[in-house]
């Protein structure tokens, strides 16, 4: 008790003796005053849950995820040893849920890798290079904007075939536009402040410049988008899922769950309301969050 | 976004002369970079056609053809000639209007287009209509009484607008209050014993129905339409009402309200005449993107309801790779976001409190 | 959540009360108005001579009449006359000679001539698209039309390269192939040569019980009777099909009375519907097959054996029982049943422990494959059923589904290692199917005969060809018959395909409409005997 105590007044101290100590103390007050933001916890300890879901899932799950049996198909809510029912081939949809949220992570984690920071790279070097360089990378940009991301988006997943990753490939591809975007604006601010040209004055390179300076500071705003964007991002997988050019049978992707659900759901509704409402949560999770950071790190939003 | 970066900026006054001059220099620039755009537009569109492993041919003669039906139709096609040789003709052809013929149904694309373009057109207008009336005021009062009650109700509200998967929400809807209530019609835009009824003049069902007069069909059109319009503009109304409510916390934060209230003024007057009128610009954003993201077409919006749009379009024509359907349609989407970014540019100087 | 929880129980309430609700607030199509819904995205183009797809089979049989042709209320009798009264062959086997009713006019009024039927004929061999080879396997080609398809009189005589089983060739003639264009407004539309085939892809210019008002892609088709038609003016003035994707969405349709019959409802909402009153079901055969065959250029795969093996690995029952409940019916032959010569026989079963072992005996081990299947939810259900029970065999086979395109193409580039799919009959003949499943002639990469299943599987056929080739020149019913169940017998020990259900397609229509057919397995739906 008293050790976390002590803990507790070093981190919210005022005078903070190292870098570190200040980078930690600044992170920790941002962590209580999202503590104080009950729905941003919401959406966090749902987050969090769905880790452990995935984590142990093999654990959870009370059947094997490919476990068929076509005499026992669309069975309802609540069935014995079925509690959410069980699908067309008879397979049981909590397992079947429960192995889905592996893939739902992972198809967040890999498009949270790819577009912010190919529109990072795209926006910072854009606005810190100006000219015929900027010129050049935002007319690409504005490309790719006015392109209908539908439209791209299929086209990707139907030149590579489809699958999962090529899903989520497709969906970063049309994703990353707005990153540079805010990359570029951001840079452009900072680029002319008096810090910068301070750095410059010290002999900082470019590149050093860029990746040292102006990348950590578009980073609190990328992170407030990204959590943003990633309901429209599993939603998105999810929508290619539907059109069946997202994951390929016999995955268990929430989106294709829905999608070959959505035959029965006139008279047995739950087989594809149960993913459907797996995937509400989710981003119903990450939107919860990704409001309480920006209240937190956007300063347009006024701050407490 | 693409309509804003600094088009606001505040630019010193020239001397007349001049500034025609830098006015037509800047409308040839805007041409230019919209030409240019386009053009990155037509020529993706064109490398994806090609490099996709769907055979052009195979959609044309079918799974049962002969080697020779096969050649012959690959050589009508064109495809036999060098790639960039193919695209030459084919923007020649766009340049002048001609968007070829569709591979599948024969038909000149752009008769095609002008056909589903006005159903996505009429139901991303009253999308965006609801988005727009409902969006603005809920997203002001969540800002003006913020952190109580009505502000939590409308952060859930947009919330779940965002997190909720459409294809679910519209199957529900379509079952609920078409199949077991019967308050709206069903899928498509009209039932079947009013088509054809109204002379097609603009391809608005709704504005064609007014035009003739005729208000049985117009009832029956704008049945079918409040559902699938509901829906789409609830998400509209989810990006607009949260974008309203952080443009006005940024006002009302901002010093010249405390003077303003400080100086007696009424909150209303406040918030409406003074807090409100220095949003407009962003909005004009927002609701701009949001609109072009309703007119690109929702594709599952448009399958599950039926509705012959431009989304469900390109994506039945990409499917079976009829590449002059898809190129068509990519470039009036395309076309389309890029007006509504010039005119929502405008409409940023015209009512920028800063250019005048 | 509030909301949301809210919808959630409305929906769930309202499910409750789905079936009992809805006849109270019974729209009701107009009486002389049929109102269809179907998946019309398949048509390309509305000219017979070049119309190849199901939905465009549907349209074109209403408006076009043949020289011989089905009567939708009795197609177990088989092709009847209709612009051809009567015909004879002649002595040497190979001419057909057609007298033509002198009483029949086009929509237009112009009067149906033998010479409408020369050029109809000439007309779909000169274009070359893709059905011409229903017509052209009898030796037609643009250069000898002029010899070998001729009138004189108020006869017409075609004229084949050698003599043909005539059932054969006047059950090719009922393919939509064969319907008689009107001459005369055809060529009034012809542009740079092409015969009226632009203007024919989306206007009509028949003798039919019906005629086009307008096709809008993936929207309707509109149909207008033909008061003058020979048969009596239709009951169904006015017939629209409408494209529908979704079969919830043809449910509520019908359920709501806002349309007279769904023709794709799943199993699920089939059962849904049919308890609802006054909807009814009607099945009808069709001569769709769904099969799976194995390409023999794959070293495992070509073994007797292994093809043996799959044959067994099939869960037939589990599956006609399940999610194809009502909708395919268990067939393993390559000949629909109601096909001359078709066979019933049905020997497989699933039998893990008898494929194990003929794997076993091949020595197959940790076999890896692949199959392609087109994106239809009910074929990826067979897929994964396939593979589960490959699976307990040791077997890993991987789903790779695609659009319809994609697989066909890679399938006729003979790249799949397993191909999963369905195969229509192109016209109501025995040979349809012996002669794409059982002939190959040329099994080399360089015949690419494509439009062969036996090529696409690389398989040679172990001497069926010459098998086929003899049954399409036998005249007598009997014997030909004969030689069918033969091949058929020899074929479903040895071939690499393994044929698994045969097609039922269930119209769900509204309990007024009488006689609707969809034209079984021999030919397209019909409405102008449709009354209710």
């Amino acid at each position: 008790m008293s050790g976390s105590q002590t803990l507790r007044g070093w981190l919210l101290t005022d005078a903070p003796t190292s870098r570190r100590h200040a980078r930690l103390a600044s992170l920790y007050k941002g962590w209580l005053s999202l503590r104080s933001n009950t729905m941003a916890m919401f959406g966090l300890g749902i987050l969090v849950l769905l880790l452990l879901t995935a984590a142990f899932a093999p654990v959870l799950a009370p059947y094997s995820w490919l476990a068929q049996d076509l005499g026992n198909r669309l069975q309802p809510l609540g069935t014995e040893g079925h509690l959410l029912g069980t699908d067309s081939l008879g397979r049981d949809i909590l397992s079947r849920l429960i192995y889905g949220s592996r893939i739902t992570l992972y198809i967040v984690a890999l498009v949270a890798l790819i577009a912010p920071i190919v529109g990072l790279l795209v926006g910072t070097v854009a606005g810190y290079a100006g000219g015929w360089v900027d010129v050049v990378l935002m007319r690409t940009t504005d490309i790719f904007l006015a392109f209908p991301r539908l439209v791209l988006a299929l086209a990707f997943v139907a030149a590579l075939g489809a699958g999962i990753e090529n899903a989520v490939l497709a969906i970063s591809l049309t994703a990353w536009p707005p990153y540079a975007r805010i990359a570029r604006a951001e840079t452009l601010t900072i680029r002319s402040s008096d810090y910068i040209a301070a750095i410059r004055l010290q002999g900082a390179g470019p590149l050093r410049i860029i990746t040292k300076h102006i990348w950590p500071l578009c980073i609190s705003s990328l992170i407030v988008r990204v959590t943003l964007d990633m309901a429209g991002i599993i939603l998105a997988a999810a929508g290619l899922g539907f059109l069946g050019l997202g994951a390929q049978p016999p995955s268990p992707e929430w989106g294709a769950m829905i999608s070959e659900g959505r035959r029965f759901i006139l008279d047995h509704w739950w087989v594809a309301t149960m993913p459907g409402l797996a995937i509400f949560t989710v981003s119903l999770a990450f939107n919860l969050l990704g409001d309480g950071l920006r209240d937190l790190l956007d300063p347009k939003d006024g701050g407490q | 976004m693409a309509l804003t970066d600094n088009s606001g900026e505040r630019r010193p006054r020239a001397p007349f002369a001049p500034r025609v001059l830098a006015f037509a220099k800047a409308t040839a620039l805007t041409l230019g970079s919209i030409a240019v755009t386009m053009l990155g537009l037509v020529f993706i569109t064109f490398v994806i056609g090609r490099v996709m492993p769907i055979d052009p041919v195979l959609s044309i003669v079918g799974e049962q053809a002969s080697r020779a039906t096969y050649d012959a139709a690959y050589e009508q096609l064109g495809l036999d000639k060098p790639l960039f040789v193919q695209f030459l003709y084919y923007l020649w052809d766009v340049v002048r209007g001609d968007f070829g013929v569709s591979l599948l149904n024969a038909r000149p694309v752009a008769e095609d287009i002008a056909r589903v373009f006005p159903a996505t057109l009429e139901l991303a207008t009253f999308g965006v209509l609801i988005g727009v009336i409902a969006g603005i005021p809920l997203g002001v009062i969540a800002a003006v009484k913020r952190g109580s009650w009505i502000d939590q109700i409308a952060r859930v509200v947009a919330l779940v607008g965002y997190s909720m998967p459409i294809f679910w929400l519209g199957l529900m809807g379509l079952l609920i209050f078409y199949g077991i209530l019967g308050w709206v019609g069903g899928p498509g835009r009209l039932d079947i014993f009013y088509m054809d009824i109204v002379p097609t003049r603009t391809g608005l069902i709704l504005v064609d129905a007014a035009l003739a007069g005729n208000w049985d069909v117009f009832r029956n059109a704008f049945s079918h339409l409040i559902l699938p319009g509901t829906l789409l503009g609830y998400f509209s109304l989810a990006y607009i009402s949260r974008m309203t409510r952080s443009f006005m916390l940024e006002q009302l934060s901002a010093e010249y309200v405390t003077t303003a209230r400080v100086k007696g003024m009424s909150e209303r007057a406040v918030i409406w005449r003074h807090a409100f009128r220095n949003i407009r610009v962003q909005l004009i954003t927002v609701i701009a993107l949001s609109y072009a993201n309703l007119l690109e077409g929702s594709v599952l919006t448009e399958i599950i309801f039926s509705w012959p749009g431009i989304g469900s379009y390109i994506t039945t024509a990409l499917l079976s790779a009829d590449m002059n359907a898809v190129l068509g349609g990519t470039v009036v989407v395309g076309m389309v976001f890029i007006v509504l970014n010039i005119l929502s540019d405008l409409l940023y100087r015209v009512f920028d409190p800063r250019s005048k | 959540m509030n909301a949301f929880n809210r919808l959630l129980t409305s929906a769930a309430i309202g499910l409750a009360v789905a079936v009992s609700a809805g006849s109270a607030t019974f729209a009701e199509t107009p009486a002389n108005m049929l109102v269809i819904a179907h998946r019309i995205d398949d048509i390309t183009t509305l000219d017979p001579a070049e119309s190849f797809e199901f939905a465009g089979s549907d349209v074109s049989r209403n408006i076009y009449q043949k020289l011989v042709n089905f009567d939708p209320n009795d197609l177990e009798a088989g092709y009847q006359p209709e612009i051809a009264e009567s015909w004879d062959v002649g002595e040497d086997g190979a001419t057909i000679t057609f007298t033509i009713r002198d009483d029949l006019t086009f929509h237009s009024g112009n009067p149906v001539r033998p010479e409408d039927v020369v050029f109809s004929l000439r007309r779909a061999v000169i274009l070359n698209k893709t059905p011409s080879f229903i017509l052209t396997q009898f030796g037609f080609t643009a250069e000898n039309v002029e010899e070998t398809i001729t009138s004189d009189g108020n006869t017409v005589t075609i004229t084949t390269d050698k003599p043909y089983a005539t059932s054969f060739v006047l059950n090719c003639l009922t393919a939509t192939i064969g319907g008689i264009v009107d001459m005369e407004t055809v060529m009034a539309n012809e542009v740079d040569g092409d015969m009226g085939n632009t203007w024919l892809k989306t206007n009509s210019a028949g003798s039919g019980a019906y005629k086009l008002v307008n096709w809008r892609p993936n929207e309707s088709v509109t149909l207008e009777s033909n008061p003058d038609f020979y048969l009596g003016a239709p009951a169904m003035e006015r017939v629209v099909v409408r494209h529908v994707i979704e079969s919830a969405s043809q449910r509520l349709l019908l359920e709501r009375g806002d349309i007279d019959i769904a023709r794709n409802l799943n199993p699920e909402d089939v059962a849904g519907a049919s308890s609802v009153d006054g909807v009814k079901i009607v099945d009808e055969l069709k001569g769709r097959l769904m099969y799976v065959s194995l390409n023999q250029k794959h070293p495992e795969l070509s073994k007797p054996e292994v093809r043996q093996a799959f044959k067994y690995l099939v869960d037939y029952e589990g599956m006609k029982n399940s999610f194809l409940n009502g909708q395919y019916t268990i067939h393993q032959n390559f000949l629909p049943q109601t096909y001359l010569g078709a066979s019933d026989e049905a020997p497989f079963t699933l039998d893990i422990e008898r494929a194990r072992e003929l794997l076993a005996s091949a020595g197959v081990e940790g076999l890896e494959i692949e199959v392609g299947v087109r994106e239809a939810q009910e074929r990826i259900e067979i897929a994964q059923s396939l593979q589960n029970a490959l699976a307990q065999v040791g077997v890993t086979m991987n789903i790779t589904v695609g659009t319809a395109k994609q697989i066909l193409s890679r399938y006729r580039a003979r790249e799949l290692d397993v191909y999963l799919g369905a195969w229509g009959p192109d016209y109501p003949d025995p040979q349809t199917n012996a002669g794409t499943f059982a002939y190959n002639p040329d099994n080399s990469d360089e015949a690419q005969a494509t439009g062969l299943l036996a090529w696409r599987n690389s398989w040679d056929t172990g001497g069926l060809t010459e098998k086929v080739e003899a049954a399409v020149t036998e005249n007598d019913r009997d014997a030909r018959a004969q030689m069918y169940e033969e091949i058929q017998a020899q074929f479903r020990e040895t071939s690499p395909f393994v044929v698994m259900f045969q097609q039922i397609e269930q119209s769900a229509m509204q309990d007024n409409v009488t006689d609707f057919s969809t034209g079984q397995a021999i030919t397209a739906a019909s409405y102008w005997q449709v009354t209710k």
